[in-house]
């Protein structure tokens, strides 16, 4: 059983490779889907980078730690995400910080890419920051409120299930290579931390 | 249809072969679409040779070393030369930047051919001194107008295919050919390392 499932992982990365690399346009504003602003919420979320790699790298720090830290992830951030969610949609107004876009992105990146012994109050006091964070500057950028909170909902599901799915499919690596390649995954997301925190300064 | 008769990769050529189907519109200017900016920086490492010769050298040298060292090298090398990159958008100055990438592909080659086996450490710095060469110059080569963070991962994502390149090839170490096979492409790494240098120079 272990073995098969141990080599249906090439495959898998095969098919999520092809997909990636099918570029699509973002369409991530709420006027140009016209699915409803559930689905909206939803498309915003899987059309953002700069909100779905954060969170994967939480994920995946939580599944190699474990999958009570994953559980914890699973509730602690989309929690935390509609939460800010609808402190962000009370607020006037507030722009993304280049700054602590990058930081995300290296502490995140660096604390997988080390495969750092991280304790579950840490993990959910992370999963809550960014959650936190991350659900404001949404909020923010949403309209009228009973619209918006229907759109935080989409927004809020598509983090969970996406959580779900990749610390569970850590959790249950138990090959050395393939914890391993989750690591790399981490190492680049750092790396693009740096690069974002080069682009920042360069931009002023 | 019975589908269990198909191989799971016959199954996944199949679905790749329906993605590639699906003709999208082609949004190839940086305003149309963000996507632009993930295959541009995809697309930058993998555009100059001297580049392309060191990076494949590092995974190279990594299969060669074996593990830890294959895991190793290539993380390190994507980490220190998104910090060089760091470098060259700020603008910080750094000279000899060509001399550099030319030096890192001649001596990473020449670890290649002689199947220099140092300890990690002095291995994982000398493949962090050449990466910080390698990312300011492609930092101080960035251009304007594209989405940071796409380009940044597209950027490094491709660096880290080319290092997964060099320890596919580095896979067939295993067999007493294959050590000469790994060697001889070491060998042309130096040769190409020593043509960049010698055009830097002239």
């Amino acid at each position: 059983m272990k073995n098969s499932s141990q080599s249906r992982l090439p495959l898998y990365a095969f098919v999520v490779f092809t997909f990636a690399m099918w570029a699509l346009p973002a369409e991530a504003h709420l006027n140009t889907t016209g699915m409803g602003p559930f689905y909206d919420g939803l498309m915003h979320f899987l059309m953002s980078p700069e909100d779905i790699v954060p969170v994967l790298a939480l994920a995946l720090l939580a599944g190699l730690r474990g999958a009570s830290y994953g559980r914890r992830a699973l509730f602690t951030l989309p929690v935390a995400w509609l939460l800010g969610g609808l402190a962000g949609l009370s607020s006037m107004t507030a722009q993304p910080h280049p700054f602590v876009a990058a930081a995300w992105f290296l502490l995140l990146g660096g604390l997988l890419a080390a495969d750092a012994k991280v304790s579950l109050r840490m993990t959910t006091a992370l999963a809550a920051l960014v959650g936190l964070y991350h659900g404001y500057l949404n909020g923010i950028g949403m309209g009228q409120f009973d619209t918006a909170a229907v759109v935080l909902l989409g927004l809020v599901f598509a983090i969970f299930v996406l959580i779900a799915l990749a610390a569970a499919f850590v959790v249950r690596l138990r090959a050395n290579w393939a914890r391993i390649a989750v690591r790399v995954a981490g190492s680049w997301i750092a790396a693009s931390g740096l690069l974002m925190l080069g682009w920042a300064v360069r931009k002023g | 249809m019975n589908m269990r008769r198909y191989s799971p990769l016959a199954r996944a050529m199949a679905l790749a072969v329906f993605v590639f189907l699906c003709a999208q519109m082609a949004f190839a200017h940086p305003q149309k679409g963000e996507a632009v900016g993930f295959l541009t920086g995809f697309r930058h490492p993998i555009s100059g040779l001297d580049h392309v010769l060191a990076m494949v050298a590092v995974g190279l040298w990594g299969a060669q070393l074996g593990a830890p060292a294959i895991w190793v090298l290539p993380v390190a090398f994507p980490m220190v030369m998104a910090f060089g990159g760091m470098l060259g958008l700020m603008g910080v100055p750094l000279p000899g930047t060509e001399y550099g990438i030319a030096l890192s592909a001649i001596l990473l080659g020449a670890a290649v051919l002689f199947e220099i086996r140092p300890p990690l450490g002095v291995a994982a710095a000398l493949v962090g001194f050449f990466a910080i060469f390698h990312g300011h110059a492609h930092g101080t080569e960035l251009p304007a107008g594209q989405s940071a963070l796409l380009y940044s991962m597209g950027f490094v994502i491709a660096t880290g295919c080319l290092h997964a390149l060099g320890i596919g090839i580095g896979t067939v170490h295993r067999w007493g050919w294959g050590q000469r096979l790994v060697r001889v492409a070491g060998g042309l790494v130096v040769i190409g390392g020593s043509f960049f240098m010698w055009k830097a120079v002239a």
